[in-house]
C-alpha cells in the first residue's frame, strides 16, 4: 500500500520510492529510502501535509508526494503470508 | 607524498594571490539545518564574522576567523548553508559545492571540512558527511547536542564512530564551549596530515570531478537514487555498530507539544494568536523608537538649517540627505524588532510547524506554506516582509512571494487612509450602523489581498512556473533558541538592510529632493528672514499661479508664516516636480486626478506617507500638518481644479485610494526587492506591473463611479 493509506500511529516498511524526480530524490535524500521504517504521526488541519517519523526524525510531506512511497505494514505481512 | 602535498598547497596559495595568508588555513563548515551549527560558528567565531552575499545570488556568504589554539594560528572559517544534500538542486547546495570544489573565485578549497552532526539525528546527519568524504576534503566531525541524545537514552561510541568512517569525531558543547579546543587540535592535525584522503567507504571514484560528471549524467536514469541507497546501506551499518539505542515506546518530548500546537483546531487559534501578539508587538514597542527617530532626525535637521548658512547645500543636506536617511532608520525599530521574533520562531523549531499548518492554504494559490509569515509581516511593512522571504526554498517561489508582498496594506497607508476618509467619509454610516470609515479601511486591505493571491496565481502559472516545489520539510525538535544566535541574527539583518538599502534609498531622496527644489526662481532664494521682514512684495508676484489656492487658505492663515507656505508652494508648482505634475496631467486626468494631485503621486514615490506632507505643501497649509490636521481636511475639501471645478469629491478620495493599495510606492520596497532579487529587471518588472495595475484599477474605480453617478 502507499504511506498516504498507513493508518496513524501505525508503523511500516518502505518498499520502493517510485518516480525519479526531484521529490523522489529528496525524499531518498531525507532518508526514506526502500528498507528503513516509518510511522504516520499526523495530518495537518486541513488534512494535507502529513507528518511521519523516520530514522528518529520528523518529517513533512504533502500527500501528493506519500503516495509515491509504497510501504508494507507488519499487519499486512502477515494477512498475504497467509 | 608529503612534498606533494606542499608544493600543491603552495599553489593553491599563489592562485588565490596570497590572499588567505601563508599561516593562514581555510576551513568550511557543513551541516544539516537545525544541527547546531550556527551555534558553533558563533562560538568560534565570536563577534570576529562578517555576512555578506554570495556574488550574484541571495544566499547569505558568513565569515568569520577561528583563532585555533589561542592567537598564534587563525583560520578562515567559512559557514555554508544549512544543507541536507550536496547534489544541487538548490541553490543553497549549488553555492556549497561551489565552496567545497573552490569553484569560487575568492575562496580558495577548504583545507579541512568540519562537519557538524546532530547526535540525536544520526543517520540523516550522517548522510551530508558521506557525501563530504566523496569530494576528497579532509572532514573532522563535530558531534553536538550528545547530552541531549542521552537523554533520549542514546548511546553513541565516539570511538566506534570515529574508526568506522577513518574521521576524527570530536564531541562539543558549543554554548558551553566545550570541546572547543580539542576541535582544533584535531582540524590542524587534518590539515597537516592529509593521509585521510583515501577515502572510498562505499564506492569507488578517483576524483571529486569524475564525481561531479557521475552526479550530473545519471540524474536522468535513475542512477542517483541507488547513489543515495548506497550512502544510506553504509550509514546504517555504522550506525548500527556504533549507537546502542535503548527502544522505548515513549513518544518525544516534540511529539508532546506537537499534539496541542499543531492539533487541528488548537494548533490554527494557537497560530493566529501567536501572530497577532507577535504584530501587536512590533507596532507597540516599534512606535515610540521610531517617533525618537523621526523627531531626532527632524531636529537634526533643524539644527542643520540652523547652523549653516541659507543655501542649496544646506537644502540638499537637510531635505535630501538627512530627511532621506531619517526615512530609511524609520524603519529599523520594526525589522530589528520582526527579525528578533523571526529568529526566535525559527530557532524554537515554530517556524516550520507554521507552514505545516498552513501548507494546504498556501498551495491552492501555488504558493509554499513558508510563504505565509513573510505576506503577513507585510501588513506591518513590506520591507521585513520581503526579507523574511529567505525562508523559501525555492527561488522562483521566493520570487512570485516578494513580487505579491507590497499589495499587503502596510502601516504607511494607513495615513493616507485617513487622509481620504478623515476629509470625505467621516461621521458617515453604513446602513445605520457600521462607520462607512471602518468598512473602507477594512475593504482596501481586503482589495490588496485579493489582489496579491489573483497575481501569485497568474505569476506561478505563467513567468514563475515551476513544478510545486516539494514540500519535503524536517519538523525539528522543539529547542530553547540560543540567545547569541537570536540576538546576531537580528543584528547583521538590520544592518544588511541599512547597508545595502540605505545607499539605493538615499540616491533616491536626493533625486526626489532635487525634482522638487529645482528650478530656483531667484526670488525664492532669497532668504525666509528676509521675506517675513517684507510681506508683501512675494505675495503681489504670486497671484498668476496661485490662483485658485488664495480664496482657499488666504482667509485662515495670515501673516509670516502664510508667506512662507505659500512660497514653499509657489517652489513647488515650480519645480520639476511641479513640472512632471503638469506632464503627467493628461494620463492622470481620466482618474479624476489633476497636475496637484499628480505632483503629490510622484513626490510620494519616496514613500506612501509622504502624499499628506505634499498635499500640505501644494495646499499651503504647512509641511508639519498631518493627516488629522483640520486646515489641510479643509484644503483639501475646498481645492479647485484651475477650471474652477472641485478638485477632489468622494470618488476622487476612494480612487486614489484604490491607486494607493496596488501602486509600489515606496523606493525602500524597490531598494529592498533590488536588494534581494539581486536583479534589477524583476525590481522593474514590479514597479512597472504594480503602476499599471493600480493605474487600471483607479480608472475603473473613477469611471465606473461617474457612470453610476457618484463624483
Amino acid at each position: 500500500m502507499i504511506l498516504t493509506n498507513l493508518p496513524i500511529g501505525e508503523n511500516a516498511k518502505v518498499i520502493s520510492v517510485n518516480g525519479n524526480n526531484r521529490i523522489t530524490k529528496r525524499l531518498m535524500e531525507m532518508g526514506v529510502v526502500p528498507g528503513v521504517s516509518v510511522r504516520v504521526i499526523k495530518s495537518a488541519p486541513f488534512g494535507d501535509p502529513l507528518e511521519i517519523c523516520v530514522r528518529g526524525y520528523h518529517l513533512a510531506m504533502r500527500k501528493s508526494e506519500a503516495d509515491t512511497i509504497q510501504v508494507q505494514s507488519p499487519k499486512s505481512k502477515i494477512q498475504s503470508s497467509e | 607524498m608529503n612534498s606533494k602535498i606542499i608544493t600543491a598547497a603552495e599553489k593553491q596559495g599563489a592562485a588565490n594571490g596570497g590572499q588567505s595568508g601563508k599561516s593562514s588555513i581555510v576551513i568550511a563548515l557543513a551541516g544539516n539545518p537545525n544541527a547546531g551549527k550556527t551555534t558553533l560558528f558563533n562560538a568560534l567565531t565570536g563577534l570576529r564574522q562578517k555576512v555578506a552575499n554570495y556574488p550574484g545570488v541571495t544566499v547569505e556568504r558568513k565569515e568569520g576567523v577561528w583563532r585555533l589554539n589561542g592567537s598564534e594560528k587563525t583560520a578562515r572559517l567559512i559557514d555554508l548553508p544549512g544543507l541536507y544534500s550536496l547534489d544541487a538542486t538548490s541553490l543553497d547546495e549549488q553555492i556549497a559545492r561551489d565552496v567545497l570544489t573552490g569553484k569560487l573565485l575568492d575562496l580558495p578549497k577548504p583545507d579541512v571540512i568540519v562537519a557538524v552532526v546532530d547526535a540525536t539525528n544520526l543517520e540523516r546527519n550522517l548522510y551530508l558527511v558521506t557525501q563530504l568524504l566523496e569530494y576528497k576534503i579532509p572532514v573532522v566531525i563535530a558531534l553536538t547536542m550528545v547530552d541531549v541524545a542521552e537523554k533520549q537514552s542514546l548511546e553513541i561510541d565516539t570511538q566506534k564512530l570515529s574508526e568506522l568512517l577513518k574521521i576524527s569525531v570530536v564531541e562539543v558543547k558549543a554554548p558551553q564551549k566545550l570541546g572547543i579546543d580539542e576541535l582544533a587540535a584535531k582540524v590542524l592535525e587534518t590539515a597537516h596530515n592529509k593521509s585521510v584522503l583515501d577515502n572510498n567507504l562505499f564506492f569507488n571514484s578517483n576524483s571529486a570531478d569524475d564525481l561531479d560528471f557521475i552526479h550530473l549524467s545519471l540524474q536522468d536514469n535513475g542512477e542517483i537514487n541507488k547513489k543515495i541507497f548506497a550512502r544510506y546501506n553504509f550509514i546504517s551499518d555504522v550506525y548500527q555498530e556504533s549507537v546502542k539505542p535503548k527502544q522505548t515506546n515513549e513518544r518525544s518530548f516534540s511529539e508532546k507539544i506537537d499534539r496541542i500546537l499543531t492539533h487541528k483546531v488548537f494548533g490554527l487559534l494557537i497560530l493566529v494568536a501567536i501572530l497577532l501578539f507577535v504584530f501587536q508587538t512590533i507596532f507597540s514597542w516599534a512606535n515610540l523608537p521610531m517617533d525618537l527617530l523621526e523627531k531626532g532626525f527632524g531636529a537634526l535637521g533643524d539644527s542643520v538649517r540652523a547652523n549653516l548658512s541659507e543655501g542649496i547645500l544646506t537644502d540638499l543636506l537637510v531635505d535630501g540627505v538627512i530627511a532621506g536617511v531619517g526615512g530609511v532608520l524609520v524603519f529599523l525599530p520594526q525589522i530589528l524588532l520582526l527579525f528578533l521574533f523571526l529568529s526566535i520562531l525559527e530557532d524554537t523549531g515554530y517556524m516550520a510547524r507554521a507552514a505545516f499548518l498552513l501548507d494546504k492554504l498556501m498551495s491552492r494559490v501555488g504558493l509554499h506554506g513558508k510563504a505565509f509569515v513573510p505576506l503577513l509581516s507585510s501588513f506591518a511593512c513590506a520591507i521585513p516582509g520581503i526579507m523574511a522571504t529567505r525562508t523559501i526554498e525555492s527561488p522562483k517561489d521566493r520570487l512570485a512571494t516578494i513580487m505579491i508582498a507590497p499589495f499587503m496594506s502596510c502601516s504607511a497607508r494607513l495615513p493616507v487612509y485617513t487622509l481620504m476618509i478623515g476629509t470625505f467619509f467621516a461621521g458617515q454610516t453604513l446602513f445605520g450602523f457600521l462607520s462607512l470609515g471602518a468598512v473602507l479601511i477594512l475593504a482596501m486591505y481586503a482589495l490588496g489581498i485579493v489582489v496579491a493571491v489573483a497575481v501569485a496565481w497568474i505569476l506561478k502559472r505563467t513567468i514563475l512556473k515551476s513544478p510545486p516545489p516539494p514540500f519535503v520539510m524536517e519538523l525539528p525538535p522543539y529547542r530553547l533558541p540560543n540567545v547569541q544566535n537570536v540576538l546576531l541574527n537580528m543584528f547583521n539583518n538590520g544592518w544588511q538592510f541599512l547597508k545595502r538599502a540605505g545607499t539605493v534609498i538615499l540616491a533616491i531622496s536626493i533625486i526626489l529632493w532635487a525634482l522638487t527644489a529645482f528650478p530656483r526662481s531667484t526670488e525664492l532664494e532669497t532668504p525666509s528672514q528676509a521675506i517675513s521682514q517684507n510681506q508683501i512684495a512675494p505675495g503681489s508676484q504670486e497671484p498668476a499661479v496661485v490662483g485658485s489656492t488664495e480664496e482657499n487658505c488666504g482667509c485662515s492663515l495670515e501673516g509670516a508664516k502664510k508667506i512662507e507656505e505659500e512660497k514653499q508652494g509657489l517652489a513647488l508648482r515650480n519645480s520639476y516636480a511641479g513640472q512632471l505634475g503638469h506632464l503627467i496631467e493628461p494620463v492622470i486626468a481620466p482618474l479624476g486626478f489633476d497636475w496637484k494631485i499628480g505632483v503629490a503621486l510622484i513626490a510620494s514615490f519616496a514613500a506612501r506617507e509622504v502624499l499628506v506632507s505634499t498635499l500640505s505643501i501644494i495646499y499651503n497649509v504647512g509641511k508639519d500638518s498631518n493627516e488629522e490636521s483640520e486646515g489641510l481636511i479643509d484644503a483639501v475639501r475646498n481645492a479647485k481644479k484651475d477650471d474652477g471645478s472641485p478638485a477632489w469629491t468622494p470618488l476622487t478620495a476612494l480612487t486614489l485610494m484604490v491607486f494607493f493599495v496596488l501602486a509600489i510606492q515606496c523606493m525602500s520596497t524597490v531598494a529592498v526587492v533590488r536588494r534581494e532579487t539581486n536583479s534589477w529587471s524583476w525590481t522593474l518588472f514590479m514597479v512597472f506591473y504594480m503602476t499599471a495595475l493600480a493605474y487600471a484599477a483607479a480608472f475603473l474605480t473613477y469611471q465606473v463611479g461617474k457612470l453610476l453617478g457618484f463624483g
